[in-house]
């Protein structure tokens, strides 16, 4: 059932002209910035052979990409969640789900498998970029994959809180909105440190981005892993208790 | 339960805020019933209908489907019923076809079973030639057959169907009333509507709400029973004088309307009017007009959704 409708979300969004649209804003604005970050390692090559250990075309051209990707996806996953509940529960079609010999748990990760294949799909898309410069120098592999898989674990988040505030609204505008106020929130909040030390390292383990940061530069830390996960498992949860509720009353 | 019985309410509530929308319902569902749930806008047939499906949940009150709590063990409980709601749950940018094998496949049909299911119910109901036509550009007829198509794709035991005549042309109206008479043979139907002639038309049992409460409980067949004196007009060339008209046995009033009509109030019964006919002829009324005015339905609608409420 999960995978029914997953393929069922999936087929949507191939069939909606928002998603192929948000998929070649996104594509296309990476592109030219991938454009302009291969001109700058052009230019910077000479200086950076007179260095002792220098910084690779992964960490001048890859990383930047990856963290310009990251914002990229921060501004359209909201465009794409909104739609997934609310506007079920606009255009009523939510009754056949919740009418049908399946549980809310499938409705919701089913959902969000749908999404998430779609987000992948364009977070590889993007690094295939930096995977073609592959064929003229040679690329730290590893580096590039914790990039991406930074990148893959930071949309998964994303498309979890999108999907959550979706379940909360009929209004898939309202649902956008909202996502993105959280986003921003989320990724801003650990811009000050406020309130102490204590305060201040909690803030910082909540940032969104903070975890992003250490994947970029290649460190492998399973904290930053599990971070990721457990944001994402919460609001799968969230939305699964939220839908549930309607159900069970009050 | 019995084999019989498919469906058993008990104290159905909901409330929203300070009004209650569905006020202790209770009533079961039999095999071979078709169960009309009649009553003016806004008395709460539709929201009752929403707690039967599952899309809603009761603030009291328990429904059991086929031996199983409908709260408890949701996912066996929806396995027996298919559901349409007052809107057809439709996605525009779907085909007939994918619609319908896309919600074949939701209620546990296999692949194949799906396909067989679809190529039997696009038949019964009369969507063979538009199964390639997007969902959204269908008319309204269209919609509303595609959506009793989804309720019985997967041959369910109860069917719920949440006003299913709403936008049906009169040829597709009798169709569909027919096809419902038919699955109703074999399994247990709920519809509401706020029109008698719909509940007349189909139903065997009939269930008037009035602001959310049931005001009669009963097979339709004792609801016609009820009607208390119906009426006779008849037309007579040479009447007798009205008071002799109004001492024939059963007349409870008699109503002059002019140019030698009458319209005779009497208890319900066939034999009245054969007595009718021979006074007349007996007595040289001339008469060249009789005309049976079985009062409608509507009235006794009327009276319960308006009056006092009525013990079952």
């Amino acid at each position: 059932m999960i995978l029914l409708i997953a393929s069922r979300e999936l087929r949507r969004l191939w069939l909606s002209p928002v998603a192929w649209t948000l998929l070649a804003v996104a594509q296309g604005l990476c592109a030219w910035l991938f454009l302009l970050l291969i001109d700058d390692f052009r230019n910077l090559q000479g200086r950076l052979v007179g260095l002792e250990n220098p910084p690779g075309v992964t960490d001048l051209v890859a990383a930047p990409l990856f963290r310009v990707a990251v914002w990229c996806f921060l501004m359209l996953t909201p465009l794409l969640t909104m739609n997934l509940i609310s506007e079920e529960r606009r255009s009523r079609t939510l009754d056949l789900l919740l009418s049908s010999p399946v549980s809310v748990a499938a409705i919701v990760l089913g959902k969000y498998l749908g999404v998430l294949v779609f987000l992948l799909g364009a977070t590889a898309l993007i690094a295939l970029m930096p995977l073609t410069l592959g064929t003229g120098t040679t690329l730290d592999v590893g580096k590039l994959l914790a990039g991406w898989l930074g990148l893959a674990l930071l949309v998964a988040g994303f498309a979890a809180a999108g999907l959550y505030i979706s379940t909360l609204t009929s209004q898939p505008m309202v649902a956008a909105v909202a996502t993105l106020g959280l986003l921003l929130f989320l990724c801003v909040i650990d811009l000050r440190t406020v309130g102490g030390e204590a305060a201040g390292s909690l803030l910082g383990y909540l940032s969104l981005l903070g975890h992003h940061d250490a994947l970029l530069r290649g460190l492998f830390d399973s904290a930053d892993v599990v971070y990721y996960l457990l944001f994402s498992v919460t609001f799968l949860g969230l939305a699964i208790q939220r839908l549930d509720n309607e159900r069970l009353g009050h | 339960m019995t084999d019989d019985l498919l469906m058993r309410v008990d104290g159905l509530t909901l409330c929203y805020g300070d009004i209650r929308a569905v006020n202790k319902i209770s009533f079961t569902l039999a095999k071979g019933q078709i169960l009309g749930f009649l009553g003016p806008n806004g008395a709460g047939k539709s929201t009752t209908l929403r707690l039967l499906s599952g899309v809603l949940a009761p603030d009291a009150g328990r429904i059991v489907i086929a031996d199983s709590d409908l709260l408890d063990q949701p996912i066996q409980a929806k396995r027996a019923m298919g559901y349409l709601p007052e809107q057809p749950p439709l996605y525009r940018e779907l085909t007939v076809d994918e619609q319908l094998l896309y919600s074949a496949r939701l209620h546990g049909l296999n692949g194949a079973a799906s396909r067989v299911a679809l190529t039997r119910v696009k038949e019964r109901c009369g969507l063979v030639e538009v199964g390639k036509r997007l969902t959204g550009n269908l008319s309204k007829g269209y919609r509303q057959r595609v959506g009793i198509a989804q309720a019985i794709l997967h041959d369910p035991p109860i069917i719920l169907l949440d006003e299913p005549t709403v936008g049906l042309d009169p040829i597709q109206l009798r169709d569909v009333r027919r096809l419902i008479r038919e699955l109703g043979e074999s399994r247990g139907i709920i519809l509401s509507t706020h029109l008698l002639t719909e509940v007349q038309a189909m139903c065997s049992h009939v269930q008037i709400m009035r602001a959310g409460k049931l005001v009669y409980a009963g097979a339709l067949a004792d609801l016609e029973g009820r009607q208390g004196s119906t009426s006779l007009r008849i037309g007579l060339g040479a009447p007798p004088p009205l008071a002799s008209l109004a001492e024939i046995p059963e007349v409870e009033r008699v109503e002059a309307l002019g140019t030698g009509r009458f319209r005779l109030y009497h208890r319900s019964g066939e034999t009245f009017h054969r007595a009718i006919v021979e006074r007349s002829v007996r007595e040289a009324w001339d008469l060249w007009e009789l005309v049976p005015e079985r009062d409608s339905l509507e009235r006794i609608f009327v009276e319960l959704t308006l009056g006092e409420e009525i013990a079952q």
